[in-house]
């Protein structure tokens, strides 16, 4: 079954027709995805070829929805448009908007979490490669080839090239889902959105959670697992050695003073039961070992 | 990007939060003059990006312009925490009666922003929330509707503070809006004995992506005191940190490059830096990255690890390869390339030959050898 995303699940793309969007589409669809449209409205009416596949530009989510029963939307816009497109997306009601943008202010953000809170709009990012069931359908930037057969494993994670590299160990058992939720400060949808979509999800056997440094997201997710999950969960932890006050890359991936350090949040997870690798390659021995 | 004070002062002024009168200055002469301007009897600060600089003795009162010329002779120069000292602030005195504390910040865990104030200003606001949380009032701010005149009176009364402090808190909030700040404190906004409120010291994070339309923020750009390597590579736009250690790391993508770190320091070894070329990385970005990163002295051996998702090996490999003809490689590579056209990647550097650069097929087993390697004599 998977979560957020299905065979059935139709996408529009918004910011189709720049660089990243082309590119991406066309992964997209390679990957068989249902991608039903993509939206600008400068050049609405027109149709995209991608290698033989024509897909139309509407002038907005909603004409898009309207026109097609899109329920998914992935945003490639750049920063300085992302808040009015995500906006857009769910004045229009959309079910899921997945905002690959990256450097995004943080402002924005969480102004339109908010609105599309309000509404009921789930947003996974920004900042994030998307997610993939594999087998069904890829919203966002994750390579299909990576991990190409459905499996048992649902995964959740911050890093996107963690997210591939664990894939990768792991392609022999194969996902459910692979959501990567992004790095920065505020997202759309967290571990914890996650560890819930997979505990109900009958396809997933085993949840690997992949954190790290900044924030209390994974602490928040080890006292939700102890509390609600009962399937198996595998975690791993980036960070240790960064230093205090200097960002790693991730604008969220900050250590300030005591808190957000990577140890504080694996012995949060350990505390819950969480068998918690020292690098990639020993948390898929331990997934493994567990199945 | 974290301001120095001078600068969150000037923030503050411009957005009507009540400062005290003050000046920069980078020598001793220069503050006297500052001095004598603001009347004679002055504080001087020293100018750091980070804390303690009162218990370090960055913080002197000067009770004349000669003073503050001595004062600020000692000042400037002076090594806090790693920071040297550059340039001071020469402000005026204020007589302080009462100190509060004032800040907004962004809440991560609820996805929304925060009002954080106490009546107990002046200390750390962590040592008072530590000790005595009832003294420290936390109410969140709707990010639509911001801070109104009932908000701002809801913050004040919730954190025992008098009633003029509300017009001083919509002011804050003002910059924290307009300025794109994931972080503005006031600590500590004091009240002075004729009842009027300054803000005294502040500080404030500027949030770096919203840069596109912050364009006074390019004036400060790159950090003149920042670490010469640092500066460098953010010449070249690389996504540098120095850290102390001898191995040298490069990789795509935060999180992989952290994890990285960790499995470097896990085989012995201490990573010399974290450097992300970020996804679809092109050749150009590789050559620059290596070249940063052989620049660095204390780097005996460098890890290079690729997961390609985006990005391509064999761009990858390509970028090594063009490094290796404009920079002499004296100290050994090991190379970890997986994923996107990772074969393709291999062929090239096996064809280059280089006898300093070594492949290794899997992430763990590359660590343990350029740790070795490191330790090799």
């Amino acid at each position: 079954m998977a979560i957020f995303l299905t065979k059935q699940s139709k996408v529009l793309v918004q910011g189709m027709t720049g660089g990243q969007g082309m590119k991406h589409t066309r992964r997209m669809l390679a990957a068989g995805t249902d991608v039903v449209g993509g939206v600008n409205p400068r050049k609405a009416g027109r149709t995209v070829d991608f290698d033989g596949t024509g897909v139309p530009v509407f002038g907005s989510v909603a004409e898009g929805m309207a026109a097609t029963g899109a329920d998914v939307s992935v945003v490639f816009v750049p920063p300085p448009f992302t808040r009015a497109a995500v906006t857009e997306a769910a004045d229009a009601s959309i079910p899921l908007v997945v905002v690959i943008t990256e450097g995004v202010p943080v402002h924005d953000t969480v102004r339109f979490r908010r609105y599309a809170g309000q509404r009921g709009t789930r947003i996974i990012g920004p900042n994030c490669p998307g997610l993939i069931s594999p087998g069904q359908s890829n919203a966002g930037i994750i390579p299909e080839d990576i991990a190409p057969d459905a499996g048992r494993i649902g995964l959740v994670s911050k890093s996107g090239t963690l997210t591939y590299q664990l894939m990768y160990e792991l392609r022999e058992i194969g996902f459910s889902t692979a959501v990567g939720i992004g790095g920065d400060p505020v997202v759309g949808t967290t571990h914890i959105d996650c560890l819930a979509a997979f505990e109900d999800d009958p396809d997933t056997e085993l949840i690997v959670l992949i954190g790290e440094i900044g924030g209390d997201a994974e602490e928040r997710a080890a006292a939700y697992i102890a509390e609600h999950v009962t399937k198996p969960v595998v975690g791993y932890i980036a960070g240790f050695t960064a230093p205090e006050g200097k960002t790693m890359g991730h604008a969220g991936a900050i250590v300030s003073g005591s808190s957000g350090t990577a140890h504080a949040k694996q012995k949060a997870l350990e505390q819950a039961g969480v068998r918690v690798g020292s690098t990639p390659s020993q948390t898929a021995r331990l997934v493994r070992d567990r199945l | 990007m974290d301001l120095y004070e001078h600068q969150a002062r000037d923030l503050f002024a411009g957005h009507g939060v009540p400062v005290s009168a003050a000046e920069v200055a980078h020598t001793p002469g220069e503050a006297r003059e500052a001095a004598d301007r603001l009347g004679g009897r002055v504080v001087v600060k020293a100018q750091v990006k980070t804390g303690g600089r009162g218990k370090a003795g960055g913080v002197k009162l000067a009770a004349d312009a000669a003073e503050a010329e001595l004062t600020a002779r000692r000042i400037l120069g002076m090594d806090i925490k790693g920071h040297a000292v550059a340039k001071v602030m020469v402000a005026e005195t204020v007589d302080i009666d009462r100190e509060f504390y004032v800040s907004y910040v962004l809440d991560r865990a609820a996805g929304t922003f925060l009002a954080i104030a106490s009546a107990e200003g002046g200390m750390e606001i962590e040592e008072v929330a530590a000790h005595r949380p009832e003294a420290v009032a936390r109410i969140p701010v709707d990010p639509e509707e911001g801070v109104t005149e009932a908000k701002a009176m809801e913050i004040a009364v919730a954190a025992g503070l008098p009633a003029a402090a509300a017009p001083v808190l919509r002011a804050l909030w003002q910059v924290f809006v307009r300025e794109d700040a994931l972080l503005v404190e006031v600590n500590p906004l004091v009240q002075a004995a004729d009842g009027h409120l300054v803000a005294l010291d502040g500080k404030v994070t500027l949030d770096d992506n919203a840069r596109f339309r912050q364009e006074r923020w390019g004036e400060s750009g790159v950090d003149p005191a920042a670490e010469p390597l640092e500066a460098a590579a953010a010449e070249r736009g690389l996504n540098y940190v120095k850290l102390d250690g001898e191995v040298g790391v490069i990789g795509n993508g935060a999180g992989l490059v952290m994890s990285t770190l960790d499995v470097v320091a896990g085989c012995g070894a201490r990573p010399a830096d974290f450097l992300d070329i970020g996804g679809g990385a092109s050749a150009q970005v590789m050559a620059d990255g290596l070249s940063v990163v052989l620049s660095d002295p204390s780097v005996k051996s460098v890890f290079v690890n690729v997961f390609g998702g985006i990005t391509a090996c064999d761009a990858v490999a390509e970028g090594i390869v063009r490094a290796l003809e404009s920079v002499a490689l004296t100290k050994p590579l090991v190379v970890r390339l997986d994923g996107n056209n990772a074969a393709r990647g291999r062929e090239i550097l096996d064809a280059r030959a280089h006898p300093l650069v070594q492949q290794a097929t899997t992430m763990d087993g590359a660590a343990r050898r350029a740790a070795e390697l490191a330790h090799a004599d």
